[in-house]
């Protein structure tokens, strides 16, 4: 079998002497084919892939079936599954602290557009780097399948509960709120998701991945746009995604021509292979006429909607130094006692 | 603000010369808030403190920002009480709104300070009344208008000055540090002092007894208000994370914790040793807090009441989860927003075990400015140690409102950054380390820090059941293992949290008294009354910090009578102590005497209170 190029063909060690089995987790206790483990397992080989080192990864998430998973992936790194909704503040508390992990949140549907809304908005808002990840199955999966706020109006339950409320799309919100690398993917397409998640861990700043990871027992059924089978139907890739890590690039062949490629912070490229409709996603108006239009079509775009590699982060606003907060030593966390001595006579 | 079933003072008949009463008086100034009186009010406050003599300040205001009535009592006194007084004795009224109230309230022989178009004179023979034309005297310091209703205020500083014979240079020098770099601002100000001091010369003649002179009580004190001391220790502490939502009594823990920060803990490349974040609401702020210190920073956030209420689930997170935090509470009026700008000791049970299941925090109870410092680094050093969320009770009275204290004492021992393994340390153990494993004995485990370069220093955090291996399991064994260990945790933290102060004759008194937080200058007061007036000795200890150490029950058992002082309706403390000990206690011994009013505790409450329970002992 002929491999399309070096960045994607498996190898057994990656350059840091390490195997996948390395960035493995717990085995998964999972409802067995639930989307959720197919984006796992495109985590695992896309760190693996990128030669992230796992004690540096920090993962977060919330609470639900989606939000347990960082226990099925990286088992060398540190793991917080936190309170429902909440996993932005989390994430960010973690990041401030130690500036240097590779941060990685797992949410659902429910714990993102739903109880935990305001803090995704505030934490796109920032701009904290963070690869968000929303594994989006239209319901409440651990609950035992309510509609969360991601189902499509008029989509159906099992029980015959048809959804009359407008959905809401992450990804419209996230590149509204300037969130700076947007994508929809699908669970069921790991070569995109794969390319998107190494994207993503190359981008410095907030990464939000809408990722339809269908709920094979509440929420996988005909008349759910949520299923494994509408999303192969009707996913519309915007462009073919190649993801050209920085050390790789001398090996690439190089295609011109029909290639759209944009950098990443670490030197890194997105190759983006143009479909008819020539998609620019540095282009942020057309990002959001897209996904507007594309909800209107009720259509199921995937790719990368938007990417900006201009913007500051959260780190950079708050000037904060290069060490982690949280290796300070003593003598950089308590002034000496002259200090208290001036602060004090000012009160006199 | 009528609270007046004070003692009716002995009034002096007119004609008598009466004998003068020197540094022992309180001022309240009645203004509506908005109008700019506060640097007025601060620059007689430290006038009188430059004198050496005792005093503290206190501001009674809304929840408002412009136009609702506000009162400012200073209350100076020649022993150093400075706790609230429940009368004034010198009024200062300016505000329309509340002048008549304000004047029926007084007590016989005060004075009142007024503007004169309230026309006041008519409404009592029993004070006396000085009148002055504030807005035309203002008009004597500057034509504009705008700075007139500004400076109307120092007209009064002058007024008081000359009738209480406060030392214009303290005045002037107060005014100097008050606007610092403005010299404008200072000339003017200086001028309208200068012109209530010349209107009191040329129209009034002094008629009440109140009198001001210097002493030397002072020396080496300074002047701050809690939330100040608490963020300064805080910065001492080596805050690194401070994540917040503004909240009145509480904002100004992290407002002025900022300010310390900027200016004290910049790397040598300018860059900042901390982050201070305004988060989107309280969940967000204990939320960034708590995986702070997950991550291994020195992580507090600072709220009140309904914010507390909101971080409800994450501090159960982080009970179980073990994680260190420190969260200040700076009490105020509940339930619900209650009253945003009054203060209380209301959260005492709910802090204590706040939120759902089996949860239960350490708590210290900060009573003076030099605990909220000493507590705000030591905090710090609990929460490592202990790995939990540990709480600082302050309240708006202790936080907001302003008292001369001595210096704050440099932290007397390094920091203690608790039981963390670092890569060295994993290496000596063979590479792996049990998360939730009571190794020591003391029931505390040990952590690793994400970003720890060694395999095995990963581990996984949960809110749900997990084993002391940090797996998820829902095995009712580990479940009851895990929190019996946390139990003994508490046990530990009983141990190392600051004792009680108990200040106790030999032999012991058979009348004690307990009481905690802001409670205290108003305490020591009452017991220095009852022993000079009623001949009534009590005993004393104050709590520092829950859990309860075993000296507090000894304190009760000694005596036949022990009034549990409690700022609210259902004696939070009171029912602490019963809950712990049970019938330890004898029955009858614990009085309760509950304060919630959202007034600063005040002593005559508690001299009331005493003399009439030990009338009845008799
Ligand atoms: C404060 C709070 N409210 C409710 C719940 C119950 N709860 C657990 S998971 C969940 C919904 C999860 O849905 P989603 O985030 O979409 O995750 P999924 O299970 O579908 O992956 C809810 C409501 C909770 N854990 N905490
Ligand atoms: S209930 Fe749905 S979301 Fe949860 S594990 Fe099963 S398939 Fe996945
Ligand atoms: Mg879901």
């Amino acid at each position: 079998m002929p491999t399309p190029d070096a960045s994607s063909r498996p190898r057994k060690v990656n350059r840091l002497g390490l195997t996948p089995s390395d960035y493995k987790g717990k085995p998964s206790t999972l409802c067995k084919g639930c989307g959720h483990d197919a984006i796992s397992s495109q985590l695992i080989r896309a760190f693996f892939e990128s030669d992230v080192r796992p004690h540096q990864v920090a993962k977060l998430s919330g609470i639900g079936c989606s939000s347990k998973t960082p226990a099925y992936f990286l088992n060398h790194s540190h793991g917080f599954n936190a309170v429902h909704g909440r996993m932005p503040s989390v994430a960010t508390g973690a990041v401030l602290a130690n500036r240097r992990l590779v941060a990685v949140g797992v949410s659902g549907d429910g714990d993102t557009a739903s109880i935990g809304i305001g803090q995704f908005v505030h934490l796109v808002r920032r701009n904290l780097p963070l690869i968000y990840i929303v594994e989006n199955n239209g319901v409440y999966g651990l609950t035992k399948g309510q509609f969360s706020a991601t189902a499509d109006e008029n989509a159906a339950l099992r029980s015959g509960e048809v959804n009359r409320l407008p959905n809401i799309d992450l990804c419209g919100m996230a590149i509204e709120l300037g969130a700076t690398y947007v994508a929809r993917s699908f669970a069921g397409d790991p070569k995109q998701l794969v390319a998107l998640l190494r994207g993503a861990l190359a981008h410095n700043g907030t990464a939000v991945l809408d990722i339809l990871s269908p709920c094979v027992t509440f929420n996988n059924h005909a008349g759910s746009t949520k299923s494994y089978t509408w999303g192969k139907d009707n996913e519309e890739p915007i462009h073919i995604l190649d993801f050209v890590p920085a050390m790789d690039q001398i090996e690439v062949e190089y295609e011109e021509g029909t290639d759209q490629e944009v950098q990443l912070h670490d030197g890194s490229w997105v190759r983006l292979r143009k479909l008819e409709r020539g998609y620019d996603p540095t282009d942020r108006r057309a990002a959001q006429e897209l996904v507007l239009e594309a909800n209107e079509k009720n259509l199921f775009l995937t790719g990368l909607l938007y990417l900006d590699t201009s913007k500051r982060t959260f780190l950079d606003s708050l000037e904060l130094c290069d060490e982690p907060l949280a290796l300070l030593s003593e003598d950089q966390l308590r002034p000496p006692p002259e200090i208290l001595d001036e602060v004090v006579a000012s009160y006199r | 603000m009528s609270d007046k079933t004070a003692l009716a003072e002995e009034v002096a008949p007119s004609g008598i010369e009466p004998e003068p009463i020197v540094n022992d008086l309180a001022i309240q100034v009645a203004t509506v808030n908005g109008s700019g009186s506060q640097s007025s009010n601060l620059v007689l406050l430290r006038a009188l403190f430059r004198m050496g003599i005792p005093v503290g300040g206190k501001n009674l205001f809304p929840s408002n920002i412009a136009g609702l009535p506000t009162w400012f009592t200073i209350r100076a006194n020649r022993d150093g009480w400075v706790a609230r007084k429940r009368n004034v004795d010198y009024l200062v009224a300016l505000n329309p709104q509340t002048a008549i109230r304000d004047v029926e309230s007084l007590s016989p022989g005060s004075a009142v300070v007024y503007e004169e178009g309230l026309r006041l004179e008519r409404r009592r023979d029993d004070v006396v009344f000085y009148p002055a034309p504030f807005q035309e005297l203002a008009a004597e310091v500057t034509r504009e208008v705008r700075l007139r209703k500004l400076l109307a205020n120092m007209i009064y500083v002058g007024l008081l000055g000359e009738l209480l014979s406060i030392d214009v240079e303290e005045i002037f020098g107060a005014i100097d540090s008050q606007f610092r770099s403005k010299k404008a601002a200072v000339e003017l100000n200086r001028r309208a002092v200068e012109i209530g001091i010349r209107h009191a010369r040329e129209n009034l003649v002094k008629q009440d007894p109140f009198t001001l002179e210097r002493m030397d009580k002072n020396r080496g004190k300074v002047l701050i208000d809690g939330n100040a001391a608490a963020a300064l220790g805080a910065m001492f502490g080596g805050a690194s994370v401070a994540t917040w939502y503004p909240i009145t009594p509480s904002s100004s823990v992290v407002e002025q914790l900022t300010g310390f920060l900027k200016r004290y803990r910049k790397g040598p490349d300018g860059k900042a040793t901390y982050a201070v974040v305004q988060a989107e609401d309280e969940l967000a702020a204990v939320g960034m807090a708590l995986a702070a210190g997950w991550a291994g920073a020195r992580a507090m956030t600072a709220t009140s009441g309904p914010g507390i209420s909101l971080m409800s689930e994450f501090v159960g997170l982080g009970y179980y989860a073990e994680i260190p935090l420190v969260i200040w509470n700076i009490q105020r009026v509940g339930p619900s927003t209650g009253l945003p700008t009054r203060t209380a000791q209301g959260d005492i049970l709910s802090t204590y075990t706040l939120s759902h299941g089996d949860t239960k925090h350490v708590c210290l109870l900060p009573a003076s400015t030099r605990e909220c410092f000493e507590f705000g680094w030591k905090a710090f050093d609990l929460a490592e140690r202990l790995q939990t969320p540990v709480f600082v009770l302050s309240d708006l009275d202790l936080g907001m409102n302003i008292w001369a204290t001595e210096p704050f004492e440099y932290p007397d021992r390094p920091m203690d950054r608790g039981k963390v393994l670092t890569r060295e340390d994993l290496e000596r153990l063979g590479g792996t380390f049990q998360r939730y494993a009571d190794v020591d004995g003391d029931a505390i485990p040990y952590r690793t820090l994400p970003g720890t370069e060694h395999p095995g220093a990963a581990y996984f955090t949960r809110g749900s059941g997990h084993d002391e291996g940090a797996e998820y399991t829902e095995s009712e064994e580990a479940y009851v293992r895990i929190m019996a260990r946390l139990d003994r945790k508490f046990e530990t933290a009983r141990e190392m949290v600051p004792p009680p102060v108990v200040d106790q004759t030999e032999p012991a008194t058979p009348l004690g008294i307990i009481g905690f937080g802001s409670s205290d200058p108003a305490i020591e007061e009452a017991r220095t009354r009852l022993r000079e007036e009623a001949a009534i000795e009590m005993d004393y200890l104050r709590l520092r910090a829950l859990p309860l150490g075993p000296s507090v029950l000894d304190f009760i058992t000694a005596r036949q009578r022990v009034v549990v002082l409690d700022q609210n309706r259902d004696g939070q403390v009171l029912q602490l102590l019963r809950a712990e000990y049970g019938d330890r206690i004898p029955s009858g011994v614990l009085r309760s005497l509950r304060h919630y009013s959202g007034h600063p505790m005040d002593a005559q409450t508690i001299v009331d209170y005493v003399t009439e329970m030990e009338i009845g002992a008799v």
